[in-house]
This record gives structure tokens, sequence and C-alpha cells, in this order.
């Protein structure tokens, strides 16, 4: 293989000394090497492209070329000498001196030099005669002088005179001047872009150039799947509730009897969730079909007289409202049945439960809520427990979550006494925001069930959706839950990692 | 709850909303934003609130509420007839005896009223307030409903009288009064209330009489509440008697009215009874984890307006429950108070010993076990919604809708929440009908619960656990579902075979393409098809590409 354009100018670039004075210049070498110019400016470029190799700095040369007229004078003379040559010594009419090529020019400029004299009154019409003996073609001479390159050498007027006569050009050549680079080398000529398994086999590696990536560049983003950012705050939650042995119950019923929903947690009849306005109620099928008759009757009792030392909310109380089918309205009608379950175990064993699944409202839509969302809860069945041993609990579930500073605030809740509202410290808001829900569960709710009365039952909620959509900093739910979605967000979504 | 975690004051409201230019020369002074829980009537006027903090502050005792029953044949009487049974069967009344109105305890008492109608009055289903100038109407007062071309009367700030089928056209239109005239409109007999000389009171739950309204110069004001929930109604006459006593001449007695109810049996009301509890100071410090004397204990709940001393030798708590606090029905209302006075967040946090070994739901874990593998396989989570319209899970998908086995919403306030999705399908091609614009091919996947009617469980419906998997673009792909139900099913360890592992066997649905839809089979059980859609189903979502689906209950896998 002939060596490269590349090759042979590292190999001359070699040759000059290194440091600021030594160095070729292109066209020099371009012309040394018998190449187009073009060419040689190819091979700089993809040597620069190569990183420190070469060094070239770019120079305008401004040239003085001959125009095809100038050509013309170099090979046969300037046309005043021209024309002074034709006129024998007897003279010669003007008119036939006109004919001869170039005469407008060379007459002119001969008669300029007082080296022809025109007679208008002689006999048969105007005739010219040498003026002088012979002459010198210094226009010639100056051309020749341009034509080897010393074109430098003749006076500006010169020059001007030549270019106003069109016999001279000005050429701008943009050239390099070209220096050894910090990593100079006549090996890098020709490089490889990437590594094959034939180099690996052979061992060509070892003398093979490569070619610079690009570091600063993205690389290909692997194809793959993505989790939903929503569903990955929930694996966590499910971590966390797990690190702290909480066991899960089951949830799989979106459909679920006003009973269990309402009723069972004392909530009464005419309570304003129980309104057509804030639940979604079924039509098909409408009612349940079955209700634990024993547990409904005490459930029946403590609402409508009381028990269990409670005055009950006295009102009448019907089993056609109990009955009444709905899209469960908060999970806790999960955990009246856990803890239905628990009561009806016999002798009782302390539990710690979780859940997180969804939950249904018939509320107006916004930004922040949509008519279904996940709800997290846990609760803790023991005896001796205490309001203290429920902040205690949620402060170490939510400092697992990231929030450490709480806050409780007395609430109002149908189902638990004491209720607290939790708010912790939001950094950014710079205030203090409720973060989710917890209480004691009334004895009026427990007792009924079949609980021992020693037995007390903290418990907590939150939605999914609100720490998730201040984790990642999402302010339309829309965006976030359903099908509405941003499929570019969840491509783009970081790691679940709460706590950091 | 008496307790606040923001306090502002108007300047930072005032510049928070508006900009802090518009804030300069509002007061500084501090504000308190204090929230009123449900469940206290008593706080929801400001006679209430005051009295509440300052008996808190310990500036003031809790005023005792006097019934003051008047002499034989002296007092005012409501005689209910029998025909308010079938439509609001219940009333009670009172007098408030010589009060000063001002401008602001009038506004006061006019806004309780519609504090209360809208709260425990369930927006006036279970009560309704009639408050009358009793020095303009003579009693007894008849409480009885009436069909309503014979009820007529000027309904309060009209300048005319109408009949009741009038009034109801007249305020069907009005922003407030509207809201209630269901409560009555479709029964033949409208409740109505009648003085001695048949100048009618009021018509609740809807307007009252113009003759009676009270007024600034009003001294003597008659309440009634008539209503479906009859401890309700006593609580609202007690709650506003006990308010607004405070302006009468002897100050918190209120005049008794006798009730005399169809069977002739007599009440007096208000009732403002108090009842005594015993609460064990052990059995506070025990629920709350503090340690507080009794008598420190009795303080706090004093304070909280419930008046208490320590009986025997220190080891009861006797607690007076006051008319005011009807919410307080169990031991636990107090412990709750007493922790309010305490303050929670002073009350020490302790981890609970309980000692638990946790359990994962077997199939929550394989749900999560299964996502982390299709986000592998390359395909992206979907969340859709549960709820969707009839159209989204039949019409859509070829299918009759009673063939689908929903569970259909009786109120939904639109046809986005007609049914529960008896299928994940949906739900993912609206989800690519609303990422067109992403690049090709789109992937998705989604694991998680449809509903469908079951007779065999309690509530008559069951949910299922599906996983689907779509992929759209140019072509169908079927090959790529396919291949990732062949993934699915090796991460079950169900074999491609006929005895134990799983097949698919050519099928049609109204969903797919003919030819081009196939049934799975696992362990000789049907669990779902894949298949490339049918292009009038692709239109039906908004889609233009070829995609192919796959759908499986995952629940025999567990």
């Amino acid at each position: 293989m002939s060596p490269s354009v590349a090759e042979l100018l590292l190999q001359r670039l070699e040759r000059t000394p290194t440091g600021p004075e030594g160095g070729l210049c292109s066209l020099e070498a371009a012309a040394a090497l018998g190449l187009d110019h073009q060419t040689l400016v190819g091979a700089v470029k993809s040597l620069q492209a190569l990183g420190e190799v070469i060094e070239a700095e770019t120079r305008a040369t401004t040239r003085w070329e001959l125009s095809a007229e100038g050509e013309e004078v170099l090979r046969d003379g300037s046309p005043e000498v021209r024309l002074f040559c034709s006129v024998p010594s007897e003279g010669l009419p003007q008119s036939d001196a006109m004919k001869l090529p170039g005469a407008q020019v060379g007459f002119s400029k001969a008669m300029a030099n007082k080296w022809l004299r025109l007679d208008k009154g002689a006999p048969g019409g105007p005739r010219i005669f040498r003026a002088v003996g012979a002459v010198q073609d210094a226009v010639q001479s100056s051309l020749r002088q341009v034509q080897e390159g010393n074109g430098d050498s003749l006076s500006e007027r010169e020059r001007t005179d030549l270019k106003r006569r069109k016999l001279l050009l000005e050429v701008t050549l943009k050239s390099y001047w070209i220096r050894k680079g910090s990593a100079f080398s006549t090996a890098v000529a020709r490089q490889e872009t990437d590594l094959t398994p034939e180099m690996i086999a052979t061992g060509s590696w070892r003398k093979l150039p490569f070619k610079a990536y690009n570091f600063s560049a993205l690389g290909l983003p692997p194809a793959c799947g993505h989790l939903h950012p929503l569903l990955k705050v929930r694996s966590q939650l499910r971590q966390i509730f797990l690190e702290m042995g909480f066991t899960e119950m089951p949830t799989d019923n979106f459909v679920e009897s006003s009973f269990w929903n309402f009723d069972a947690l004392f909530q009464p009849q005419q309570h304003p969730a129980r309104d057509q306005h804030d639940t979604f109620f079924l039509q098909d099928p409408a009612e349940a079909p079955e209700l634990p008759a024993g547990y409904m009757a005490r459930v029946k009792k403590v609402h409508s007289q009381g028990g269990y030392g409670s005055q009950g909310y006295k009102y009448e109380w019907k089993v056609e409202e109990a009955r009444k089918n709905l899209l469960r309205t908060h999970t806790t009608s999960a955990s009246a049945r856990a803890l239905y379950h628990l009561a009806r175990q016999g002798k009782f064993t302390p539990v710690k439960y979780f859940s997180i699944d969804r939950v249904f409202r018939n509320e107006s839509l916004d930004a922040t809520h949509l008519a279904e969302f996940h709800q997290v809860e846990g609760v803790v069945a023991d005896r001796g427990l205490t309001l203290g041993h429920l902040m205690g609990i949620l402060h170490q579930f939510f400092t697992k979550l990231g929030i450490s500073k709480l806050r409780f605030k007395p609430a109002y809740n149908p189902y638990t006494e004491p209720s607290m509202e939790i708010f912790s410290y939001h950094e950014g808001l710079k205030k203090w925001v409720e973060v989710g829900n917890s209480g004691v569960f009334r004895p009026e709710l427990l007792l009924p069930m079949g609980l021992p009365e020693s037995v007390s039952v903290i418990a907590w909620g939150l939605s999914l959706e609100r720490p998730t959509m201040i984790k990642y900093g999402i302010n339309n739910i829309r965006e976030l839950v359903g099908h509405r979605v941003n499929l570019q967000m969840v491509y783009d979504n970081p790691l679940c990692r709460l706590d950091a | 709850s008496l307790l606040t975690l923001q306090s502002t004051s108007e300047k930072d409201i005032i510049s928070k909303e508006k900009g802090e230019g518009k804030a300069a020369g509002a007061s500084e002074t501090v504000l308190y934003k204090i929230d009123v829980p449900a469940n206290r009537y008593d706080l929801l006027c400001l006679e209430g609130l005051v009295r509440g903090l300052q008996v808190f502050k310990e500036r003031i005792n809790l005023p005792r509420y006097e019934k003051i029953i008047p002499a034989k044949g002296e007092g005012q009487k409501l005689i209910i007839t029998e025909e308010t049974v079938k439509i609001r069967p219940y009333a009670v009344a009172a007098v408030l005896r010589n009060i000063t109105f001002t401008k602001e305890r009038y506004d006061s008492f006019i806004d309780l009223q519609e504090k209360l109608h809208q709260n425990i009055c369930r927006r006036r289903a279970l009560v309704a307030i009639g408050t009358h100038d009793l020095d303009t109407i003579s009693g007894p007062f008849t409480f009885t409903a009436k069909v309503p071309s014979e009820i007529k009367f000027k309904p309060l700030n009209q300048s005319q009288e109408y009949t009741a089928s009038q009034i109801m056209d007249l305020y069907r239109t009005d922003s407030h009064l509207r809201h209630y005239l269901h409560l009555i409109e479709n029964k033949p007999r409208y409740p109505v209330i009648f003085d001695s000389s048949g100048v009618v009171l009021s018509m609740p739950p809807i307007i009252n009489g113009d003759h009676s309204k009270i007024s600034l110069k009003t001294r003597n004001v008659f309440i009634e509440c008539t209503g479906t929930d009859m401890t309700k109604a006593k609580i609202v006459l007690d709650i506003i008697v006990a308010m607004f006593s405070e302006y009468c001449e002897k100050q918190f007695t209120v005049e008794a009215v006798e009730v005399i109810y169809p069977n002739g049996k007599t009440h007096i009301y208000p009732e403002l009874a108090y009842r005594k509890e015993k609460v064990k100071p052990e059995l506070i410090n025990k629920k709350l984890g503090i340690s507080e004397t009794p008598s420190s204990l009795a303080k706090l709940l004093t304070r909280m307006c419930l008046s208490s001393h320590i009986t025997g030798n220190g080891n009861n708590i006797e607690i007076e429950i006051p008319p005011t606090r009807a919410d307080v029905i169990h031991a636990c209302d107090i412990v709750e108070d007493a922790a309010i006075a305490y303050g929670y967040n002073n009350i020490q946090m302790v981890i609970p010993k309980t000692y638990t070994i946790a359990n994962q739901l077997p199939l929550n874990k394989l749900t999560e076990l299964l996502r982390l593998d299709l986000a592998a396989a390359g395909f992206t989570e979907a969340l859709t919604f549960a709820l969707c319209s009839t159209e989204d899970i039949a019409d859509k998908l070829g299918m009759d809708i009673s063939a689908t086995n929903a569970v259909h919403i009786a109120n939904p306030k639109t046809a986005e929440f007609q049914v529960a999705r008896t299928t994940l399908l949906p739900g993912l091609l609206k989800t690519i009908a609303a990422n067109r614009k992403m690049p090709l091919p789109l992937k998705l996947f989604e694991i998680s619960d449809v509903v469908v009617k079951d007779l065999t469980k309690d509530v008559g419906a069951r949910n299922y656990r599906h996983l689907c998997a779509i992929y759209y673009n140019k072509s169908p792909g079927f090959e790529i579902i396919h291949g990732l139900l062949d993934r699915v099913m090796q991460l079950l360890e169900v074999p491609p075979n006929e005895e134990n592992g799983y097949t698919i066997k050519a099928t049609e649905g109204s969903a797919f393409f003919p030819g081009r839809c196939a049934e799975i089979f696992a362990r000789g059980q049907s669990v779902g098809k894949l298949g490339v859609l049918h292009p009038d189903v692709i239109t039906k979502f908004e889609l233009t590409m070829p995609c192919s689906a796959l759908e499986i209950n995952i629940e025999p896998f567990v």
C-alpha cells in the first residue's frame, strides 16, 4: 500500500526542527510533493482531528500571477515593442499598422514612450516612423520576474501599472503553517475506529492507532422498560412496612358493603361521607348478599343504643343502609375485616398490619384530586398501646420516608379517638404540611368485633400520590396517574430513594 | 380542639396573597388559625369559641345553662299532628326571653343556624331550624303536614303570599334554597307550623314566614327545630339556646316549651341535660402514655369545658358533660380532651414493643416480582384507572356490556366512572393514545386488578389480578407479544407443553383481528388471550398503527 498524503506530510514534518521556528508551509509542501494544495489541506484537517499530532496555523498569502494576456506578453513581448519592431525604417501607413494585433494598446504606449512618430501630412495618408533606434521590453522583463516568483521585487508603481493593464493578478491563498504537535508521531496516519475480534486474535491492536472517542456526547439509551414512579414509591413503602415487621392485609375487593366501609367503623348512617356526593354507590350489584349476622347485630346496637361504655349515636340504624354496595372510600374497611378476623381467632395475638391499595371518592376533580387514589394504611393491635406509642411508630415510619420533623394536631374522625393529623415541616414550602391522619380506634369499633377490652388499636393513613408528587415535583396528578401519563416522565424517572 | 399550628398576621396574609407592596399599613397583630373539628358544634359561633377559649385560659368558669319551666298554663306549647309522621316526624322548641340583639349578635345568630344546617343538620335533611319573633305570633303552635295547595303564606323577605307549590317554583332557581326543595318536593303533604290564629311560622325545611321574622328589635325568640333525627334535633336546639342565652336578661337561662306528640305524650324542651361520667386517672395516663396526677388531669379536663373533680380517695375523676358537648359519648372522648389540653406534642414518643414477623400477601409478592421482570423485558409500566365508561370495556372492544359481567356505578358524575374495568386493555390503549408523540415502538404493561360480579362473594363482586401487555408499532409484532408470554411463563416455571404446561390455541375474540387471536391455557385452565387487535378497536381508541396485546389472569400462578 502506498503511503497516504497524511503519512507523506508527517514524514516531511518529521525532518523539520521542533519548536516555534520549525515547520513547513502547506503550499510549499504541496509543491514539493507534487500534489494539489487542496489535497494536502484535506490531510492537514484529518490530522488535526486526531488531537495533538500536528499544529496547523492558518495563513493568508498574497501572490502575483500573470493573467492570460500577461502570459502572452511574456511569450511574445509587449504590444508596444511588437509594434515598434513592425515599423520598418521607411515607416508604415497608420491604417496598416492599426490592423496588427494589439496595435491599439501598442500604439498608445509606444507613442507615450516617444518610440514612434506620426506624420499626419505624409503622402498617401498618415504614416508612422521609428523615433528611436532600439527599445527595451521592460514590461516583458517585469512579467518574467513575476513568473519566476520575484514579483515582490517590482516596485509598487510597476505592479499597479501592470495590474491596470490586466497583465497581473493579485491572488490570496489560504495556506497552513504546519508544526509538530505535542503528540507528534508519523504512525497515526490511518486510524482504526474500533477494536475488532480480528485485531484481538492477531494482536494487531498493539501497533494500530485508534480514532479518539468524543466523550462529551451522550451514549445510546439502553433499550429497556421502565417502572411507573407511583408504583416505585409503593414498592418502597411496602419495603418500609416489611422492615418494620408489618404484615400485608388483603385488599382485593374494590367493591365493599356500606357495612364494612362505614357501619363497622362506627360511622353513623347519616354521616356526610355516606352521601351520594362523596361516595360511588353501586347499581349492580346494588346490595351485598351477605353480612356477618351476629356481629352486625352488635354493630346495630352500638350505633342505635350504645353499649360498651358508649352512649351510641341514638338513631334508627337500618340494615338496608348497611347492605348498600359501594366502591370502598378507604382501605380502613379492609383493616376492619382484618381486625374482625383477628378477633375471631380466639386467643388474641398482637399484630402489625399494613395495606396499600386503591380507594374511590365521588369528589370533584382538580390538579391534586382524582376519583381514585392509593391509600397507605398501618395498624397495630396490642395490649396497652398509648397515644405516645402511636406517635413513636409514626416517627419511625416517617423517618424512613425521609421525614423526621413531625408535629401532631387534634382532628375529628368518626372511628378514631384520640385522632391526630400528622404534619411535617416542608423545607421547600417553608411551612408545616399535612402528611397523614392517625388515631386510636374507638372501643365502639373494636368491642363489637369481640376484641378484648385491654387491646388498643392504633392506626394511620396517608395517600400514596401526595408524597410521590412532592418527591418527584409533579404538580398535576393527571401527569402521574391514569392514561394521560407523560411516558417520557416515566422513562426518565430516577430511582425511588425516599430517605435520600 | 383549640389548637393551632400556624400563627400569622394580617400583614403576612396580604403580602402572600397580593404582594408585599399592598400589605403596607395592614395590621401586624398575630393571627391564629383555628380549625374547628366537625363534631364541635359548640365552637361554630364566636360566642362559643370565645367562651371555650376563656374557659381554656381559666379566665372564666363554664356557665351553667338553666332551663326555666314556666308556671302551668303560661308556657308555650307545640302540638305535633299525625300527618308529620310520614315526612318529618320530630320537633323540639324553646324560647329565649328578653334577649338583646345588636347587629353583630344578630348576624352571628343567623350564621350559626346556617352552619348547623350545613353540618349536623345534613343540609336540613335531618334537622331544620326556624327562629321567630314570639311577640308577633300566639301559641299554642301546631306542627302538621298539609297538601301544598292548602298552604299559603308570605315567605321570608317576599312581598306577597304564595301557595306552597308556588313557593317551590319560586325557589327553583334560588342559589341557596333550591338545594333543599328535593327534601319534600315529591311528598303529598308538606310540613308546616301554624300559630293559634293560622299564621304560618315556617314550612320546614324550606322557608320561614315573613310575618314572624326576627329583627334587631326582637326581644323574645321562639325557636323550633323539626327533623327526621330526634337526637340531632335536640342537640341543635341545645346548642342554639346555650350559645345565645348569653344575651338574655337572665344570662344562660332558657324558657322551656311543651311539645305534645300525636300519641298525647308531652315532652319539655330544650333538654339541656348534664351527664356525669367517671373515669379512672390511670386509664387516661395509660391511654395517652403520660403520668399526670389525678388533680392535674381534672384540671386539664375542666379547661376543656368538661368540669371535673376527684372523687373517692383520688382513684376516680368525675366529669360533668355539659349539653354543649354532645360529641362526648364515651370515656375515649374524655381521654382525647385530656390529651388535647395536655398538648399532643408534649407526649413522649415511645416505640411499641409489639413483636411481629412481617408477611407479604402472596399475590402482591408475585406482582412485585413480575413487574420487575416485565420492565427488564423492555416493557414500560402504566398505571391506569380502575373506573371507566361502559363504552371503554364493551362497545370499543366490540362487545355487549351485558357480556362483561361488570360492576355498575349508580351515581357517576361523568361517563368516565360508569363501571369498574373488567379488562386492563382499554387503559393501556388510552395511555398509548395520549402518548402518540412518543417514538415507536411503544411497549406497555400493567399488573393490576379488574372487577367482576360474583355472587359467591359476600359483596357480590370480586377483583382479579390481571397482567396486560401491549405492543404498538408499524407492524403488529405478534411474535413480540407471543415472546413476552413465553418469557412470563418461563418466569412462572410453566413449560410450553400440553400436559402440565401452557399452550395457545386459535380462537376468536371481538377485540382481535380474525385469525390473529389465541386463547392461553395453563395447566389445563384458560387464563387469557393474546393476538393482534382488530382495526376497529384500534380506530375506536383513536390509534393508527397495528397493535398486538396479551392479557392474562395471574391468580392461578400464585
